[in-house]
């Protein structure tokens, strides 16, 4: 009897560590997944920085913000990440990928080597993306200068080190879904409304998160603690923020605010960003803002 | 003559408010350097904008206002003062202050420079505007800390 018991226990825990293993299997896109595009690099270096890519991977402290060396610390609630290098260095930075690589890192927040990322990355949003803006996006990063560097390993307490982990959260937070524009909105609100939600992965700052570290989407871009613990990340919906369109279109070309501060901490590298963009696509991002009634 | 009547009223104005800022609670007299130095940005901008129309005069103050508003601003964060007064200073200023003074005189710098080579026309407060401007986004990125939202 007891014997029996126990064998029982063995084959619903080999049951449960099966289903584990199923559920949390990263997974990814084929080459068949991937449309027929001509890389656009010139495209590829505008993504560049609707995606603000910069703003974490370059080296700290570098004037040259096209240097990706990576190296700096973000705080987290579950411990610190260090920004990897994605320069195309072969051995420190991305060197050797493929697109598809890339396309699966944004989307599907996997590895080439089949491992989860931490969502320190932002691929829930980068998920939003048109793969072919992906795909010009690689094509530009393969331009620039590799960098050499030395990346500390992030440095996380368990559970957070176990990386399969992350197969669950992903189950919650990741939806594989692209942007699919609203037919009952402009033309530049749906524009605006991508550069947010998809490249300029606005609401992982400005949207705060539940206790596991998924983002709140009911309370969508209304504001949050600031993620290094000290400070607040403001709201920027139409009630949230007093700002005209105008406002919040001159603030992301100049980091000037109505009442002529300077916008400072994380916001100012986004900036060095939003200010390469079109004025027409700054302004599809201030109508998009205005058009989020908040709460 | 105008000229430089003009140059030793403003000179005496600053004079005047920063022996008034001194003998006020530092984070008090930071908070009103910031106040001074926004509404000189804000000046600048509204004739970049077209929003008012280009006066050199007042262009030329505004620059002023924001060297004086540099010149000593980082002494003016003495151990004791990391809190109260909702102060935005963040802790980094205390951690490294070699490295926010020196962004402290990079704004002295970029607005001496425009004083040197006075503003005379709207390229020249375009120029000015990104020249200081970058200053300030330079230094609150570090080492500001907003807390209201």
């Amino acid at each position: 009897m007891i014997k029996r018991i126990i064998l029982s226990l063995i084959a619903l825990a080999l049951i449960g560590a099966g289903a584990f293993w199923l559920l949390t299997a990263p997974g990814t896109l084929s080459l068949a997944d991937l449309p027929d595009h001509e890389p656009d690099v010139e495209h590829g270096q505008y993504m560049f920085y609707a995606g603000g890519c910069a703003s974490c991977h370059a080296t700290p402290g570098s004037e040259d913000k096209l240097a990706l060396g990576g190296g700096l610390k973000l705080a987290s609630p579950f411990g610190d990440f260090y920004v990897p290098n994605i320069s195309p260095d072969p051995e420190d930075g991305i060197g050797g990928w493929s697109t598809l690589d890339l396309v699966n890192a944004m989307v599907k927040g996997v590895s080439p080597d089949g491992s989860h990322y931490y969502p320190a990355f932002p691929y829930t949003s980068y998920q939003r993306m048109k793969l072919e803006d992906v795909i010009d996006l690689k094509a530009f990063m393969d331009t620039l200068e590799p960098v050499k560097s030395d990346v500390p390993p992030h440095d996380l307490p368990f559970p957070f080190n176990i990386r399969r982990s992350l197969g669950g959260w992903k189950l919650l937070n990741l939806d594989g879904k692209r942007f699919e524009p609203d037919p009952s909105l402009s033309d530049q609100i749906n524009r605006g409304a991508y550069l947010v939600t998809g490249p300029g992965h606005c609401g992982e700052c400005h949207t705060p998160r539940d206790a596991l570290g998924g983002l709140e989407r009911s309370k969508w871009l209304t504001g949050a603690p600031s993620p290094e613990g000290d400070g607040k990340v403001p709201g920027i919906t139409a009630a949230d923020l007093d700002w005209s369109a105008d406002d919040i279109a001159y603030a992301l070309e100049t980091g000037f605010t109505p009442d002529y501060d300077s916008l400072g901490s994380s916001m100012a590298a986004v900036v060095r960003n939003t200010s390469h963009l079109t004025s027409e696509d700054r302004a599809a991002i201030s109508a998009y803002l205005k058009s989020v009634p908040g709460q | 003559m105008k000229r430089l009547l003009f140059a030793g009223t403003t000179i005496a104005v600053l004079t005047a408010a920063a022996a008034s800022w001194a003998a006020m609670d530092p984070i008090a007299t930071r908070q009103a350097v910031m106040k001074n130095n926004g509404a000189a940005m804000g000046a600048l901008a509204g004739m970049a904008k077209g929003e008012a129309p280009f006066d050199a005069n007042a262009a030329n103050l505004a620059v002023r206002v924001l060297f004086n508003g540099a010149v000593g601003f980082t002494d003016l964060f003495p151990d004791g003062t990391q809190t109260g007064m909702d102060t935005e200073a963040s802790p980094k200023i205390w951690e490294d202050m070699a490295g926010f003074k020196a962004k402290g005189v990079a704004l002295e710098e970029a607005a001496a420079g425009v004083i040197a080579t006075p503003i005379t026309d709207l390229d020249g407060v375009k120029a000015a505007l990104g020249a200081i401007g970058k200053t300030c986004g330079g230094c609150h990125e570090t080492y500001r800390v907003k807390k209201d939202g």
